[in-house]
């Protein structure tokens, strides 16, 4: 049974430099790198330290609260660096690959007569159980929680997003071995959602679980989104939340008990010269790759997408989770009276620029700001943004002024930063919405452990 | 353009932190944001934005509010002109009024402009857009005749007490430009009220006032009608006024061909405007149209329960007098003294008319009950966003209870 929600608050944003279905092969490095600063909510303790040989999928650190939240190395190599920073802060583990990569083995996991603890032993063992996000905080799962619900997230919406079914070829066994993984974590349901404006992905649609359809605009692409739609998250439930395309990692882990974080990732934006689709291990040094594929001049790079990804620099490597790499102009130049043009040629989510007499436009938009940093003014703005039953602006003004008990009232746990993306794009005042709500989510989880 | 880059570059390290004009950087600051969109990139979050800012929005509502600015500047001269039973053409009433408006912006300008720079200075941050529209609302509810100085003095009045001492644009409980025109009404009541200020009767010439010449608003006419009950003969000449022939009939009142504050008196343009101001999304529409059926619904009980003739008039005339429109449409929307809510809004606007409507008719004294009620709702409207924002919590213990 599928139940087909329609999601009609939100906006899609449309940038030139979509990614067609070209294979640019593989991106291979001597060097990767895994750093802490992927995984909200980790206070990170290291496992090995410089000179450690390691193989693919042996624990270069973990959560110093919950030792079973581990993260492995996506290569065999030697460890050639910690990198630190203020105050001792590990910034990235470096690792030299070998040129034959070997594994460590955990050996493929029986599922007859499986318990939940063997599945979460295993979870843990393979670093995989580092894919899933649990909610409330938005943060790496913690094995020992008994999740209300587990939500399969099969929708890619954000702007120039990859083609997920593309992106999943050929991998349809992992894919249900995953499944059976999860479903071992829950005595609830299993979600999977579907995007109903694409075509159907085989591979999902024959999962055993609980099948949920969206239409419409972003953000129905975000599990917020569709967990608000089916049964938003209460005062001390969790739900644990995992993205489609790390099934085929998971799978892969309980069918031979290897970590093979393995991708296909859409190369999009208006600064890439050759657009299209690239093979690559997570960690991957992205240095030659970018210089021979993106113009790197003045460009903003970005790891994932330009609502929630992270910046990166060109001799950056391929962040943990991210499986879109996305490249568009900085906007550091000032306009002259641009706030007073008619702008038919301006990006905007409202009608105040003459550019809503196009609404198919799709457009080539730098990192400019577009005016400075105000108070909270316009209001009734962030809600056309978030199609969730709470109210933005006075759950971040509770976030903004440290208020615990109302920010719990106003509805905290059902949110996590990306949420808000959208809203913060078009937000008049330019205020850090994701920021404001990472603190708040920070501030809470200190407050409740 | 790059000479005038040049020419904030050069002068840049004059008002900087160690600079000798350092009190000068929020004015060097706000004219360069204004000449150049800044280079600021996206840090955190989100990599693109939208290209609005807030003074895209705030001059959204300007170019709203002009056509009904140059109707009441053209409005000036032709009561002016008319006052004397002379002739003058489009070009002589524009030329008057504007003689009579532009001093009065320029002197709002520079008293709220100075105030808002000097708490710039102050607390270290750049000068709000919000004191943009502020600047132009207030002359545009002020009688033509009001001194330069009481204006001034009003204008500082609503930026300090209004709005600074809450912490500039965007925290402020109260609307700034009525809080200038509250000011001035119970500080200077003989220049804001009567039948003297509306319209500008000094002649250069030593002319004569036509025959019969009043000076009196609409309703600074129907308030004399109060207390003489319905269909008295003593109010026949006053509501003979308010008659399809009649200086006040209800399409002089909505075209806006009667004496009134300078910008408030066209109900047409002046819903022109907001009509721009829904469309671009930058006034709410939950507000304009819940204050215009409060007030029409006041009106029309009033209209049935008559006693006199104030209570009496048409509901849909009743509205188009005074700084009905104009409250509806550039005052009760200002986002940051409305309700926040869209279900807050609906009650705020609702009861904001509702108040309008009933203050100017129960109390004669006070003929613009709009300015009273609208500030009262402003008051009240936190208190009306606590009840609707607390449904929400409501809702959300009671799943958690049942779940």
């Amino acid at each position: 049974m599928s139940q087909t929600f329609k999601i009609r608050k939100g906006h899609d944003i449309k940038l030139v430099g979509g990614a067609p279905k070209t294979d640019l092969g593989r991106i291979t490095a001597s060097t990767y790198a895994v750093t802490p600063l992927d995984f909200p909510g980790i206070t990170p303790k290291l496992a090995v330290k410089a000179g450690t040989q390691v193989k693919a999928g042996d624990t270069l650190f973990f959560d110093k609260d919950r030792p079973e939240v581990k993260i492995c190395s996506p290569v065999s190599g030697e460890v050639a660096e910690v990198k630190r920073g203020a105050k001792r802060k590990i910034l990235a583990v470096l690792i030299l690959a070998d040129a034959e990569t070997t594994y460590a083995n955990h050996g493929a996991f029986g599922f007859s007569g499986a318990t939940r603890e063997a599945a979460a032993a295993h979870f843990s063992a393979t670093g995989v159980g580092a894919f899933i996000t649990s909610r409330p905080y938005g943060v790496a799962a913690g094995m020992s929680e008994t999740p209300r619900a587990i939500f399969v997230n099969g929708i890619q919406s954000g702007p120039l997003a990859g083609d997920l079914a593309y992106q999943l070829e050929g991998k349809e066994k992992s894919i249900a071995t995953a499944l059976k993984a999860l479903k071992l974590m829950t005595e609830g349901t299993v979600y999977v959602s579907h995007d109903a404006d694409k075509a159907p992905i085989e591979a999902l649609q024959s999962l055993d679980a609980t099948h949920l359809t969206f239409s419409g605009k972003h953000p129905k692409g975000l599990v917020g989104t569709q967990i608000a739609q089916t049964a938003p998250l209460n005062k001390g439930e969790i739900v644990w939340t995992i993205n489609a395309i790390d099934l085929p990692t998971i799978g892969a882990a309980f069918e031979t008990g290897e970590y093979r974080p393995e991708y296909r990732v859409v190369v999009a934006g208006s600064k890439v010269m050759n657009v299209g689709y690239a093979t690559a291990l997570q960690g991957v040094s992205l240095t030659s790759f970018l210089s021979d594929n993106v113009h790197t001049d003045n460009t903003r790079l970005i790891a994932g997408d330009v609502l929630t990804g992270t910046k990166i620099e060109k001799d950056d490597f391929l962040s943990f989770g991210r499986t879109q790499l996305t490249a568009i102009p900085e906007g550091n130049t000032t306009e002259f009276f641009g706030w007073v043009l008619p702008g038919f040629s301006k990006f905007s989510t409202n009608r105040a620029f003459w550019s809503w007499l196009f609404p198919n436009r799709e457009y080539d938009l730098d990192t400019n700001m577009h005016g400075e940093e105000r108070a909270f003014v316009v209001t009734g703005e962030y809600e056309k943004f978030i199609p969730m039953d709470i109210f933005p602006q006075q759950l971040l003004r509770s976030i903004l002024i440290g208020d615990i008990e109302k920010m719990e009232q106003l509805g905290i746990y059902e949110v996590v930063p990306e949420d808000f993306a959208l809203a913060e794009v078009a937000c008049t005042s330019k205020l850090p919405l994701q920021e404001i709500v990472r603190n708040g989510l920070n501030d809470l989880r200190k407050e409740m452990i | 353009m790059k000479f005038v880059q040049n020419i904030f570059d050069q002068t840049r390290p004059l008002v900087e932190k160690d600079g000798k004009r350092n009190i000068l950087y929020p004015l060097h600051n706000a004219i360069e944001t204004m000449a150049f969109v800044p280079d600021h990139t996206a840090h955190s979050g989100a990599h693109v934005r939208d290209a609005i800012d807030l003074k895209r929005t705030m001059v959204t509502v300007i170019f709203a509010m002009v056509p009904a600015l140059l109707f009441g500047m053209w409005n000036i001269g032709r009561l002016h002109f008319g006052a004397f039973g002379e002739e003058s053409t489009l070009l002589d009433n524009v030329i008057f009024g504007a003689m009579k408006l532009l001093p009065l912006i320029i002197v709002t300008y520079a008293a709220g402009l100075g105030v808002e720079i000097y708490f710039s200075w102050k607390r270290n941050h750049p000068v709000n857009e919000g004191f943009l529209v502020s600047g132009l609302l207030i002359p545009m509810i002020m009688p033509v005749d009001i001194p330069l100085w009481m204006v001034a003095i009003s204008t500082i009045f609503a930026v300090l007490i209004g709005k600074e001492v809450f912490g500039g644009t965007g925290m402020n409980l109260l609307n700034p430009a009525l809080t200038a025109r509250a000011f001035a009404f119970f500080a200077y009541p003989t220049w804001m009220s009567g039948d003297k200020v509306w319209i500008n009767t000094t002649s250069a010439e030593g002319g004569q006032l036509v025959d019969g010449y009043s000076g009196a608003t609409a309703l600074g006419d129907l308030a004399t009608t109060v207390g003489q009950g319905m269909g008295n003969p003593a109010t026949e000449t006053v509501m003979a006024q308010f008659g399809p022939e009649g200086t006040y009939s209800l399409m002089n009142a909505f075209l806006g061909l009667i004496p009134g504050s300078i910008g408030e008196t066209s109900a047409a343009l002046i819903l022109l405007g907001g009509l721009f101001l829904v469309f671009k999304g930058v006034g709410s529409w939950r507000i304009m149209v819940s204050f215009f059926i409060g007030g029409f619904v006041m009106a029309g009980i009033f209209n049935a329960f008559a006693v006199n003739e104030f209570m009496g008039i048409n509901p849909l005339h009743q509205l188009m007098l005074g700084g009905f429109m104009f409250g509806m449409v550039f005052m009760a929307t200002d986002p940051v003294s409305a309700s926040q809510t869209a279900t807050g809004k609906l009650i705020y606007g609702f009861l904001a008319g509702f108040f309008g409507i009933m203050i100017r008719v129960f109390n004669p004294a006070y003929p613009e009950g709009i300015m009273l009620a609208i500030l009262f709702m402003n008051v009240m409207a936190p208190l009306i966003d606590h009840y609707v924002v607390e449904a929400n919590v409501k809702r959300r213990t009671k799943r958690l209870a049942n779940a």
